[in-house]
């Protein structure tokens, strides 16, 4: 899983708004959401980057706009030194081929009346210069057979295959292009748990054997620290900490960091008793109107008048090693026991 | 849509694609989902498509060989009504005004009308235009709210603002009256006249079915997907979100059909529609209307079949529906 090379995926400053309008038949804009709000990332080959956060702070939209789903507002993403963010249809079409998606919802990302080997050959047919056209029924076998699947049930409908079988089913046909880096949405959140463990390592042993790089968003704490070499943490539309993942679920520098991982369940009741929950006041403020400053310094216990007036940028801090955005980072050592 | 090679007949052994292949046979390959589908099904490792394994499906069902059978025999009285009755009804010697109102017979099978004139004759030569009307305005209905509400679903923006607003304004007009108008400035009552009609005051209701559906198909996850991989308009419309969201439209068109060949029943009972000497179910029905209690059978032929054709479509639209909904096969 050795990360090399220079970064295929670059983001830098990446901001999405979605105006907010009133009015039938004047539009008027009166407020926008900041779904992501300035997220800078790099990606290596064959690296995966896990992005956790809680509902709602911008993980989904943020991978619509590294798949070119969305054009951002502003702000730029560069595949292998590729612009997307401005880029033509044409343009993005021919940069599928590098960056795909795996989605959430095994049940409603297939489509329900198409053959499982139309749904994996679909790929072939929007870019037909990937594969001469009598080799696609074989390379759709060969790739059922990739993932785990009997590629006898070719032409079979997605209702037939259990939660497992679906999700895949989704990871075959991105992978049909042969991209470099697999955009993976909450992939096994809709997942048993014992299903979870079969689909993260599958993923895992694609890795190993394609060399993807993969950008793994989740909020389950511990699927992200599975499969992670790097961790960002997200909170309302910013990233608040970035570093290895050892580092992250260690050595905790961002008191929000340290409040999400204190809130995992811990299996082992040994000291249970004596570990710390930080339990967090209120609700994650709305995005439309955050707060001035540090975002997360309403929920903070360590809020000072600095952090309503500067908004602290995400980088290292004195006494950590890797980088976070706040004013008053500190390893917090009673997370040892997680 | 499927390619019908056999697995591992083309392509050379050092594409990445063969590496991808050879790896998951490895030994590293950890061991199938035990929750596999029960056995090999007959269709497996068979291409397949939608519409072809609908067709499949389709053969074996009851309901639609019934309603298919049904349907030629109707549509064959339609073309050649010569083959069903050797009375002409078109030739008025044919009817006396001694034999009016009489009861079935072995001379009569369904009796006689007010004229005298032979009614199974008369209904079977009345399927053509019953028939043609019902068809053809259920045709053009279909096809042009079903594309314009495709259209105004997927794109939303101005033209579906626009076309929204036109299909309303045709959706204000009251049927009967706005039938009436249309028809007025044509003057002459052919068939024709009335499928238009008919077709531009139903248009709307189609239009509004299909681009709901397509609104609630646009969003969904597969929909997305495609998007990701770069599928281009035409493909997401017409691949993805067409079937999912044709099934509402197939059960509004076999409706739709009964509707037609009733309306144009009671627009030429009002004398706009087709007239005598034309003969139609609908005209036949309102001819016999006022003597009914005298002569059921000049009424009641003509409504059975006319109640006979509409179930064989909606018989057939159900049995479309259900064979392009693979959890239904």
């Amino acid at each position: 899983m050795a990360a090399t090379g220079s970064p295929i995926l670059e983001v830098r400053d990446l901001v999405k708004h979605f105006p907010m309008t009133r009015g039938v038949l004047v539009r008027k804009q009166i407020g926008a959401i900041r779904a992501v709000d300035g997220v800078s990332f790099d990606l290596r080959r064959g690296e995966t980057l896990g992005i956790v956060g809680e509902s709602g702070c911008g993980k989904s939209t943020l991978a619509k706009l590294l798949m070119g789903l969305e054009r951002p507002t502003s702000g730029s993403v560069r595949i292998k030194g590729r612009e997307i963010a401005d880029a033509k249809e044409s343009e993005l079409k021919r940069v599928r081929r590098t960056i795909q998606l795996v989605m959430q919802d095994p049940y409603t990302s297939l489509n329900p009346r198409m053959t499982v080997g139309d749904i994996v050959g679909e790929p072939y047919e929007i870019h037909p210069e990937a594969a001469p056209k009598g080799d696609r029924r074989r390379r759709v076998q060969a790739l059922l057979e990739l993932v785990g699947l009997n590629p006898d049930h070719i032409s079979r409908y997605p209702h037939q295959f259990s939660g497992g079988q679906r999700q895949r089913i989704g990871i075959a046909r991105g992978l049909a292009l042969q991209p470099e880096i697999l955009v993976c949405d909450e992939p096994v959140s809709a997942l048993d748990v014992s299903i979870q463990a079969q689909v993260i390592n599958l993923l895992a042993r694609l890795q190993r054997e394609l060399g993807l790089a993969y950008v793994f968003i989740a909020h389950d704490l511990s699927v992200v620290r599975h499969i992670s070499d790097r961790v960002g943490v997200m909170y309302l539309g910013k990233m608040v900490e970035l570093g290895r993942d050892a580092e992250i679920y260690g050595q905790p520098a961002h008191p929000y960091t340290q409040a999400l991982l204190s809130a995992a369940p811990v299996p082992d009741p040994e000291g249970r008793e004596r570990r710390r929950r930080i339990v967090l006041q209120g609700d994650p403020p709305s995005p439309a109107s955050p707060p001035s400053g540090c975002r997360f310094r309403t929920r903070c216990w360590k809020a000072q008048e600095i952090c309503a007036q500067q908004e602290p940028p995400l980088q290292l801090r004195p006494g950590t090693w890797h980088e976070s955005a706040c004013h008053f980072a500190e390893v917090y050592d009673a997370m040892r026991s997680f | 849509m499927s390619d019908t090679t056999i697995p591992g007949t083309s392509g050379s052994p050092g594409t990445p694609r063969a590496r991808h292949a050879r790896h998951a046979k490895s030994p590293a390959q950890p061991a199938r989902d035990p929750r596999s589908p029960k056995g090999p099904g007959p269709q497996d490792a068979k291409p397949a498509g939608l519409w072809s394994d609908a067709w499949h499906d389709l053969r074996r069902r009851p309901l639609f060989i019934a309603s298919a059978v049904l349907i030629c025999v109707i549509l064959l009285m339609a073309a050649v009504p010569q083959l069903f009755t050797s009375v002409d009804p078109y030739d008025a010697a044919g009817c006396r005004l001694g034999d009016a109102r009489q009861a079935p017979s072995s001379g009569h099978w369904f009796g006689t009308d007010s004229q005298g004139c032979d009614t199974f004759a008369r209904t079977v030569y009345g399927t053509r235009v019953s028939l043609l009307v019902g068809l053809s305005a259920t045709l053009v209905t279909t096809l042009v709210g079903g594309l314009l509400g495709l259209v105004a679903g997927f794109r939303g923006g101005w033209p579906d603002a626009l076309l929204s607003r036109v299909a309303e304004i045709f959706f204000a007009v009251p049927s009967v009256l706005g039938a009436l108008l249309i028809l007025a400035v044509f003057r002459t009552g052919t068939m024709w006249t009335v499928m238009l009609a008919l077709a531009m005051l139903a248009w709307p209701m189609t239009f509004r079915i299909m681009r709901a559906a397509v609104i609630t198909a646009k969003g969904q996850d597969y929909v997305i997907a495609a998007r990701a991989l770069g599928a281009s308009g035409g493909r997401l419309m017409f691949r993805h979100i067409l079937p999912n969201s044709i099934a509402s439209v197939i059960v509004v068109a076999t409706v739709n059909l009964g509707v037609f060949i009733a309306a144009e029943a009671g627009l030429s009972f009002l004398g706009v529609g087709v007239q005598s000497p034309s003969i139609s179910w609908g005209l036949m029905i309102a001819d016999a209307r006022p003597r009914f209690l005298e002569a059921a059978s000049p009424l009641l032929f003509p409504a059975a079949f006319l109640s006979l054709t509409v179930l064989a479509f909606i018989m057939l639209g159900d049995a479309v529906r259900d064979a392009l909904d693979p959890k239904l096969r």
